[in-house]
């Protein structure tokens, strides 16, 4: 039982990272793309300025839970994906240091070489983020040991590029939306537009995520043991078509909820589909690690559900309030403060 | 070389890395908070431009310290799999609870105070630097308490069937007194960084005369909070040597290139290790009595030595010897440069000589702290938990290969990245207050 409540409290807290970290994320990819003018590039940094770093520590809370509840998922894990979580950390090394080094010396060259390290940092990794779920989602080649027998670019198979884009496409429309929340004017056109087109990649790339989940893993299996958890893709779905609805109503907010919705229903969709395993042995059934086999012992995990009770909802208070003080879009003035990204 | 060598250096290239933003970071927010307490008690400017000024520097560090703690949070699973596999009941909660009770409430805090300067009163501004000073703080705790479980396992029993160690009493976990002396050390070490980063670069500008107002009393303000650190860390070292003494005895006798077992032992002003002929080939003016006062508070006490353990366990005796020997010959400058500052604090001019000797010495807490930890993290070797679990017997089951490409990819990021911050702090330290908070 409480391995299960950890299990679904570690699916929580990936949601919760790719709903928050995942517009930040998405928006960097979208730089290029959306901003043409040094004032345009400075309000899609100081949209997320105040935001990522807080964001990022979701994802360090999620890595630490999986240490602390699922010991071995860890290790294995870790060890096993050893190359896209390098590549992660360096992404996410250079995306924070895009952030606070860019405005720091006044030369168009330097800042030029900050865009494009935010860029492809962000870029990255959104897309290694999908291909590691994909791949977490149809298993990978590791033994009894916890030895893996694959390499980075058996990771890049089919499931795990369609897994990588289809992440890459919701960012770019989660980060999309936040920016017509925090820019007005001709960047906020230029935002809403390309929300609608990511939108189109999303619809279209989630139909072929979920045809190759059919062929690529057993995910389907466990919603045809329990049947109820149907409600996960049903509201996800419905949550996408609402987005582009509530766009052009310009209720801008409840859009960027839809698709914060959209993605907590996926990550649950996914992540309970292999429920209870955690990391899928392709090679033997007998390795794969599960919440039952890996967990860590009672008194742990029942300390850290208390830590996790107490503490989650008073950090998801105060970051809502801090969300609420910059919901304001930002203005002209804020970039002419000194301390604007 | 193998993946374990590897795989250490490796861990030591990103956890020295880190170290070198985290004390600044522990540091100045401490300073910070003084500086804004002052300037939301009282509504003087001078102290928001103080806060202003500073503050800058202590952003441009922090955002460093941030992304490469990261880091230590994937190398643990990366590279030491075999160890998370076995300790991660007991260090994994520690890590967990890290981040959901302190790295959180840092991470928010510091960018509300980053951006609010406009959208928050006075005081509530002030209160971010308190959260951000107190969670950064609060997370070394709980970092060090699980190094501490590395260095001084507690509060667990070994559960062989599943092959690990398992958490048998929490309270005993964080109630850990080696680890809270090991805290006790590293904070006041980082307190004593801030306060020398602060007089170093005001030394600078006062040797400059470039605002000179500003860095006199920036100066003023520090130099008695650094020489009460300075002396502080030394006797909370000597409290550490103790606790070293209590559970670690071989890696004291590395330290102190003690081999042979005695009591009454005395200290040498002068020695040269020979770890090849388990001796040392110099000593020189000894100290009757003084090592085993030093080790267990007593003259007349036993100190074991080196040659009572088998070579298998003893950790490397050179290099934990001189790093311990240059931490406190660094702990002794400390103490001296502190005095002087607090001595002519009040002056109209500062001794040149004393400025000068201030700015070069602006990297040699870093260096100290870094000692310090080799001390600690080399001297327990060969154990990752000392006694438990072999270092050798921890590392993932990756290939060496994959761990030689990481490696290489580390030091060139961090080297890029190294260079740019110490150049960007220099220059925003160099700058001065902007004009616009002046």
């Amino acid at each position: 039982m409480l391995e299960t409540i950890w299990f679904v409290l570690w699916t929580l807290l990936w949601a919760v990272y790719f709903v928050l970290d995942g517009f930040d994320l998405g928006l960097g990819a979208l730089l290029p793309g959306i901003a043409r003018t040094e004032e345009e590039r400075r309000i899609v940094y100081n949209a997320s300025g105040p935001f990522w770093d807080g964001n990022e520590v979701w994802l360090i809370a999620a890595g630490g839970v999986t240490f602390a509840a699922f010991p071995r998922v860890y290790a294995v894990m870790f060890s096993a994906l050893y190359a896209p979580l390098l590549l992660l950390l360096f992404a996410l090394i250079f995306r924070a240091v895009s952030y606070e080094f860019r405005n720091k010396v006044d030369s168009p060259a330097w800042r030029a070489v900050w865009d494009w390290v935010h860029f492809l940092s962000n870029l990255a990794a959104c897309v290694l983020l999908g291909v590691f779920f994909a791949n977490l989602f149809m298993g990978i080649p590791i033994d009894a040991d916890g030895i893996y027998h694959g390499n980075l670019l058996g990771l890049l198979n089919i499931y795990g590029l369609a897994g990588g884009l289809f992440f890459l496409a919701v960012f770019m429309m989660h980060g999309a939306i936040w920016l017509t929340i925090k820019s007005r004017g001709e960047l906020q056109t230029k935002a809403l537009a390309a929300a609608g087109v990511c939108w189109v990649a999303v619809a279209v790339l989630l139909l072929v995520f979920l045809a190759l989940t059919f062929f690529c893993t057993d995910i389907f299996a466990n919603y045809l043991r329990m049947p109820w958890l149907i409600v996960l893709p049903v509201l996800a779905v419905a949550a996408l078509l609402m987005v582009p609805r509530l766009l052009n109503a310009g209720k801008l907010w409840t859009a960027w909820g839809a698709s914060a919705l959209f993605i907590v229903c996926v990550a649950f969709f996914g992540v309970m589909g292999i429920y209870p395993n955690m990391l899928i042995s392709s090679m033997d059934p007998q390795a794969t690690l599960t919440a039952f086999n890996s967990a860590s012992t009672t008194l742990t995990l029942e300390i850290m559900l208390g830590v996790a009770l107490v503490m989650v909802p008073i950090v998801l208070l105060y970051q809502f309030w801090m969300y609420r003080l910059f919901s304001r879009p930002v203005t002209p003035d804020d970039l002419e403060s000194d301390h604007a990204y | 070389m193998d993946v374990v060598m590897l795989s250490r250096l490796q861990f030591a290239v990103a956890v020295f890395f880190h170290f070198i933003f985290v004390p600044l970071t522990l540091g100045l927010s401490v300073i910070l908070v003084w500086m804004e307490t002052r300037y939301a008690a009282t509504g003087d400017e001078f102290w928001k431009r103080q806060v202003k000024f500073w503050g800058r520097l202590f952003l441009i560090n922090f955002t460093l310290g941030v992304v490469t703690g990261i880091t230590l949070e994937f190398q643990f699973g990366t590279n030491w799999s075999r160890y998370s596999e076995y300790v991660g009941d007991i260090f994994g909660s520690l890590l967990a609870i890290e981040a959901t009770v302190a790295f959180f409430l840092e991470s928010t805090f510091i960018a509300v105070w980053h951006f609010g300067w406009d959208r928050l009163s006075r005081k509530a501004h002030c209160a971010c630097m308190w959260f951000v000073a107190i969670a950064s703080n609060t997370s070394a705790l709980w970092i060090i308490l699980a190094n501490g479980f590395m260095q001084h396992p507690v509060g667990y029993t070994l559960n062989q069937a599943a092959g690990r160690a398992e958490l048998a009493n929490f309270w005993d976990v964080i109630l850990n007194g080696y680890a809270w002396g090991q805290y006790v050390h590293t904070i006041l070490a980082s307190w004593a960084l801030g306060g020398f980063f602060v007089l170093g670069v005001s030394a600078w500008h006062l040797l400059r005369k470039s605002h000179t107002d500003f860095f006199r009393r920036a100066f003023r303000m520090v130099a008695p909070y650094t020489l009460i650190l300075a002396l502080a860390l030394a006797l909370s070292g000597h409290e550490q040597g103790m606790n070293v003494a209590r559970h670690q005895p071989v890696k004291l006798a590395a330290m102190e290139a003690q081999w042979q077992t005695m009591s009454r032992a005395p200290f040498y002003l002068f020695v040269w290790p020979d770890p090849a002929n388990e001796t040392n080939s110099v000593e020189f003016l000894g100290i009757p009595g003084l090592m085993s006062w030093i080790s267990h508070g007593s003259a007349d006490a036993e100190v074991r030595g080196l040659l009572d353990y088998p070579a298998s366990d003893r950790p490397p005796v050179a290099e934990v010897f001189w790093c311990f020997r240059g931490m406190v010959a660094l702990g002794g400058i400390f103490v001296l440069l502190a005095l002087a500052a607090f001595w002519q604090r009040k002056r109209e001019s500062v001794c040149p000589h004393l400025l000068t000797a201030l700015v070069w010495n602006i990297p040699l807490p870093y260096i100290g702290l870094a000692l310090g930890w080799a001390v600690a993290e080399i001297g327990r070797q060969p154990w990752i938990v000392y006694g438990l679990m072999r270092t050798s017997d921890a590392v993932s089951p990756v290939p060496a290969g994959s761990v030689s490409l990481s490696l290489a990819a580390f030091i060139v990021v961090y080297s890029v990245l190294g260079i740019l911050d110490i150049y960007l702090l220099r220059k925003y330290a160099l700058k001065g207050p902007d004009a616009r908070e002046a």
